[in-house]
């Protein structure tokens, strides 16, 4: 017995009151972190994988022996969809339960909503959704790629590979397509020297997309670019094709269109379009494949995985490195330490945290198939995250 | 826009005729069924996104069962299931007049509470048994494409909702108008109590009205899936363009109906070419405002005596 006692006493991490001068939600043997997310309403659609790839990452952490010897248990919180309610939410995972650290958000406008919530009460957040970028906080580690890191290599990429000069730029009307087209559009002008021949935004949910496509066959431009997103998207991709706007006449990049949507989408309305993201479930490496199969084992066969379910599933594992790099639980250790984590496990490859507490990654281009898988065609080298880029506001 | 040659704007301008033709095809389709309940039973469905939304799921499922089952059957699936979306909405229809309706028929604010309830309930049924990722069926190939006379595309799928709904309105017109049916369910909607006592059993009327209705969401459901995609909330989406087009056509109207569909379709769709997408939508609604103040009764109202 005493054997025993003492054989737990060696696995167990360090004392309690050393690791957590905070007061959280940490005991001897068990930390408790936060989830908050939609399950319901609207964007249940989207946050479903990320809720899904950071539950796989803490399982896999507990198998492995949990963090400084604790397992990691979960408080999950539903924003349904709704942005008071997330600010609510968080001040409840918070204050409530002393959580300290939360793994959620998708939208803009939910992480807008409770960023006030976690500078206040000192939490942390692992935000996994690629966005607009113009913000930094202490209290937020960005696991997606802000807008300069999505857009321009991609640019680049096209204008050089398919000598692409005139451009066509298509986005849902909200900050994350106009923030990002405001960026495309001062690259396109300033820097490839080439020209945007029409600019515009259809509110969410619009499926009628008769008018666009006719002047965009008046209009004739080398590229579409589309950052469509949510219902709008199949209604948009289902029109390009029955009007005879395929990848055989017409080059398309998107920055809105992960395997998640193509799901909805389907792929033979696809073929052939490219789309800009840092990861593909098609990437061809050894932690990927690892990361695809425990994925596909706990969620069935038939479960695609984003850019931003990978994204999400590296929250926990930041998280983990900077909770053991600080030997604390604390929010102000783990906010510090944070600069310079690496990753070498994450299924895109490296990542490591820059000091603005986004991700140095790079950039890929997929070219999607009728199975609704992309083939990579490029991949840049690792781009420095900055989320207020000089000459492009 | 000088740059362009006249027959790139000759073929524009029939494409852009075409795209507004075929956004009032999708316009009428959701209108009618509601219409029909709205205009001739009094009763508010705010459900009615909801049928379309089963009716767009029902083809999914069947697309489904044929691509596993009888994948030779494939390319004609699709006629046969908006049959199938049309009876199952309609069941489900009746369904609901005996359990909720009916005991409203003299409340007409208390339905729009009721069947909002429902919508929700039908919302979060959808959720749980398909998932809140938006799906769509796969279509035969034959709808995909587009006619094409040199510069010209018309997308098939468009010309094959605008048959569609031109079908059902031509039956629908026939049916209230020509049909025994139709009758009887005229002279209930004018005076309920005399008609029963000349025989008519209103009570049958009213189910198969709202059966019709519902069923009617079905098919424009079914048609859907040919343009969009589908997801637990997409009703919620259809519903305000539904209202829209039977508000400012004059509820009880189905001409009315028919006559906002294409006005509305048009302006919007022009609008939308000449400003962009957000722009031309804030116009379409201005002029459906402007429109409203002039004539609050909406364009087309229905001449027969108030009960």
């Amino acid at each position: 017995m005493m054997m025993v006692l003492s054989m737990a006493g060696l696995l167990a991490g360090p004392p309690t009151e050393e690791v957590n001068t905070t007061g959280l939600a940490v005991t001897d043997d068990t930390v408790t972190v936060g989830q908050l997310h939609s399950a319901t309403g609207t964007m249940a659609i989207s946050e479903t994988g990320s809720i899904q790839a950071e539950q796989l990452a803490i399982d896999q952490i507990n198998a492995m022996g949990g963090v400084l010897g604790r397992q990691i248990e979960v408080i999950k919180e539903d924003g349904a969809s709704d942005w008071p309610t997330f600010a609510e939410k968080a001040k409840k995972l918070l204050v409530s339960d002393k959580v300290g650290t939360v793994f959620g958000c998708w939208t803009s406008a939910s992480r807008k909503a409770v960023l006030p919530v976690f500078e206040k009460e000192n939490g942390m957040l692992y935000y996994p959704t690629f966005y607009e970028g113009l913000e930094q906080s202490k209290n937020v580690i960005y696991t997606g790629q802000e807008a300069t890191q999505q857009i321009i290599a991609g640019l680049d990429w096209i204008a050089e590979e398919k000598d692409a000069k005139t451009f066509y730029l298509i986005g849902s009307d909200y900050i994350w397509p106009r923030t990002s087209n405001k960026i495309a559009r001062k690259h396109i002008e300033n820097v490839l020297g080439g020209k945007v021949v029409g600019e515009e935004y259809y509110a969410l949910g619009h499926t009628q997309f008769g008018s666009l496509i006719n002047k965009i066959k008046l209009k004739k431009p080398d590229v579409i670019y589309a950052i469509v997103v949510g219902g709008s998207n199949v209604s948009f991709y289902k029109q390009l094709k029955a009007a005879g706007i395929t990848s055989e006449k017409q080059t398309l990049l998107t920055i809105s269109v992960t395997e998640d949507e193509v799901l909805g989408i389907g792929g033979e309305n696809l073929v052939g379009f490219y789309s800009a993201m840092k990861y593909f479930q098609s990437l061809d490496n050894e932690n990927n494949k690892a990361f695809v199969a425990a994925f596909k084992e706990k969620y069935g066969e038939d479960a695609v995985i984003g850019d931003v379910t990978q994204a999400a599933y590296l929250g926990p594992w930041l998280w983990k490195a900077a909770v053991e790099k600080a030997g604390s639980f604390d929010i102000d250790k783990i906010a510090e330490v944070s600069p310079d984590i690496e990753l070498t496990t994450a299924p895109e490859g490296y990542v490591k945290i820059h000091p603005n507490h986004h991700l140095w990654s790079k950039l890929r281009i997929g070219q999607w198939g009728e199975d609704g898988q992309a083939e990579v065609l490029y991949e840049s080298e690792l781009i420095e995250p900055d989320p207020f880029p000089e000459g492009y506001q | 826009m000088g740059d362009y040659t006249a027959e790139e704007l000759q073929s524009i301008f029939i494409m852009q005729g075409f795209s507004g033709l075929s956004l009032f095809s999708v316009l009428l389709l959701m209108g009618l069924g509601l219409a029909l309940i709205f205009g001739q039973m009094g009763v508010i469905n705010m459900a009615h996104g909801e049928f379309m939304a089963l009716g767009a799921y029902t083809v999914y499922l069947c697309s489904n069962i044929t691509e596993q089952f009888f994948p030779a059957f494939t390319p004609y699936y699709f006629v046969i299931t908006i049959l199938v979306a049309f009876v199952v909405c309609g069941l489900l229809g009746a369904f609901v007049e005996w359990l909720l309706i009916r005991h409203l028929y003299h409340r007409p604010l208390d339905t729009l509470l009721a069947t909002w309830g429902l919508s929700l309930i039908l919302q979060q049924t959808y959720r749980s048994i398909f998932g809140a990722r938006e799906v769509s069926p796969r279509l035969p190939d034959w709808l995909m494409g587009s006619f094409t006379y040199g510069d010209v595309d018309i997308p098939i799928n468009g010309v094959f909702v605008l048959g569609l709904s031109v079908i059902v309105t031509g039956s629908l017109v026939y049916f209230i108008y020509k049909s025994r049916f139709g009758l009887k369910l005229r002279s209930t909607v004018q005076n309920r109590s005399m008609s029963g006592a000349v025989g008519i059993n209103t009570v049958k009327v009213d189910r198969l009205a709202f059966a019709l209705g519902c069923g009617i969401a079905g098919i424009a459901g079914a048609a859907f899936t040919t343009i969009g995609s589908t997801g637990p909330d997409s009703g919620s989406r259809y519903i305000v363009d539904a209202f829209l087009v039977v508000v400012s056509g004059g509820a009880a109207s189905l001409l009315g109906t028919v006559g906002s569909a294409f006005g509305i379709a048009q302006a919007q769709s022009i609008l939308e070419f000449f400003l962009e997408g957000t722009k031309g939508k804030v116009a379409t609604l201005l002029v459906i405002v402007v429109v409203l103040m002039i004539r609050p009764q909406g364009l087309f109202p229905s001449k027969v005596r108030s009960h």
